[in-house]
């Protein structure tokens, strides 16, 4: 026991239990077979070691690699491609990592924050939010002609960004009463969803779906709450 | 074969700026396409379906959008010159995190200080002071951010820098009492022509803010 604690891992993972951005950490280190180490955090609680690796947003997750910290999400996910290059997430060709990392970011910037919207409304809002949603997403859809993965054959970078799509997006269905994400309106991307979360290492790695569920209804209920009266 | 290049581009975007800069470090020849965004050309609406906005990278015929993202497919494919970015990974990964922090941070501070006023100019005004502060740390005693040459951070900063006394006007304070060691690290950038000449006047660009206020009726 004392011999295995005082060899200290080379790669720690900060994390929380269900942030859909360390999952992303996850998934990468384990498509390329990488040991780490995982410290989960205390979000309410940061740990003095957190604040020191990640000063500036103060927030999960964080990579340390020999001592050497790297945050953000997408970048950390980069500093993983070019450090472990067996299973690569991205192409060699520029323009078709330039469309991974787009839609990457098309994830975070517009897919996520619309979903999330109609996720937090009810009633009329939120049959409006569910068709700007839509709008987002018919993007993706797009995206998926002709291929398995956004990453071709196999799952990237852009799949591994857009992940959370795959489970968590049907929490946040089921905890709002909606549908966002149907089969005959996106059949590509439904079978996607079905895929990726099927795969060996996604599959092994989901947080436990009835804590997700009790957990996005709690902010449900808050954020409801905290709407001003019309 | 020769490299067909076009950069769909609006004068006072910082974010075009830094594609102007990284083609000009790097000699690339383009043809530069300035749109009017209040009528949107056919070759915009279809090189950038999804967001429709500036700038656009086309090279030989595929497009490219979202700044740091051409500004990384600059950089990769002519990637035997000026290179922005390091070949170290941990280096790249630092360089790609303080370049968010100036794309998500920065350019929407600096957009508030110009366009909006009372509290919430004053939350802007402070908050690019802060990250200002921050950047200035991660600075150091580097001539520039990339080292001794020019690289990432650098380009998608100086844009900002370029905007500088705009924001001070409409902020109606003085970055440069505060911020000493950034005005340097920006004056110093200017002495570069690849900066000098992607940058516009700054008359040129406070008219057009003044516009741009009097459209949006902030006053």
């Amino acid at each position: 026991m004392e011999t295995h604690s005082k060899k200290m891992a080379e790669v720690k993972l900060f994390r929380t239990w269900s942030s859909r951005f360390a999952l992303r950490i996850v998934w990468a280190l384990k498509l390329k077979d990488v040991q780490y180490d995982t410290i989960f955090e205390d979000l309410s609680n940061k740990s003095p070691l957190l604040l020191q690796y990640n000063p500036v947003h103060k927030k999960v997750p964080v990579l340390v690699h020999n001592g050497k910290s790297v945050a953000e999400s997408l970048v950390i996910l980069e500093y993983i491609e070019e450090t472990w290059k067996q299973n690569p997430l991205l192409s060699e060709d520029p323009h078709e990592r330039a469309a991974a990392r787009f839609w990457a970011k098309f994830g975070d910037e517009k897919v996520l924050p619309s979903i999330w919207e109609a996720f937090n409304s009810e009633g009329k809002e939120q049959e409006e939010g569910i068709v700007k949603a839509k709008e987002n997403l018919k993007y993706l859809e797009e995206e998926l002609k002709g291929k398995k993965f956004f990453g071709g054959e196999h799952i990237g970078f852009a799949d591994i960004a857009l992940g959370w799509l795959a489970e968590l997006e049907n929490v946040f269905e089921e905890v709002a009463s909606m549908k966002v994400i149907a089969e005959d309106e996106f059949p590509l991307l439904s079978e996607w969803k079905r895929t990726f979360a099927d795969a060996p290492i996604i599959k092994e790695n989901w947080p436990p779906r009835d804590k997700l569920v009790t957990k996005y209804q709690a902010f449900r209920e808050a954020n409801l709450l905290n709407k001003a009266p019309k | 074969m020769a490299d067909e290049v076009v950069l769909l581009d609006f004068w006072p975007s910082p974010f075009g700026m830094r594609l102007r800069i990284a083609l000009a470090e790097k000699g690339i020849k383009h043809e530069y396409k300035e749109e009017d965004l209040k009528n949107k050309s056919p070759l915009l609406l279809k090189s950038n379906p999804v967001h429709k906005k500036i700038p656009v990278l086309i090279h030989n015929g595929k497009p490219v959008s979202e700044s740091l993202i051409a500004l990384q497919y600059i950089d990769e494919t002519w990637n035997d010159n000026a290179p922005l970015l390091p070949s170290d990974p941990y280096l790249r990964s630092q360089a790609k995190f303080w370049a968010e922090f100036v794309d998500k941070k920065v350019a929407d501070f600096g957009r508030k200080v110009c366009m909006t006023k009372g509290e919430e100019q004053e939350a802007a005004k402070n908050g690019l002071l802060d990250c200002i502060e921050l950047l200035e740390g991660e600075l150091g005693e580097k001539p520039y951010f990339g080292g001794e040459t020019l690289g990432f951070v650098d380009v998608t900063l100086v844009p900002c820098y370029g905007w500088l006394s705009v924001y001070e006007k409409f902020g109606n304070f003085s970055i440069e009492a505060e911020h000493p060691v950034f005005i340097a690290w920006g004056k110093r950038c200017l002495q570069k022509k690849s900066v000098s000449k992607s940058l516009p006047d700054q008359q040129k660009l406070y008219d057009f803010v003044v516009q741009l206020r009097k459209r949006h009726e902030i006053e």
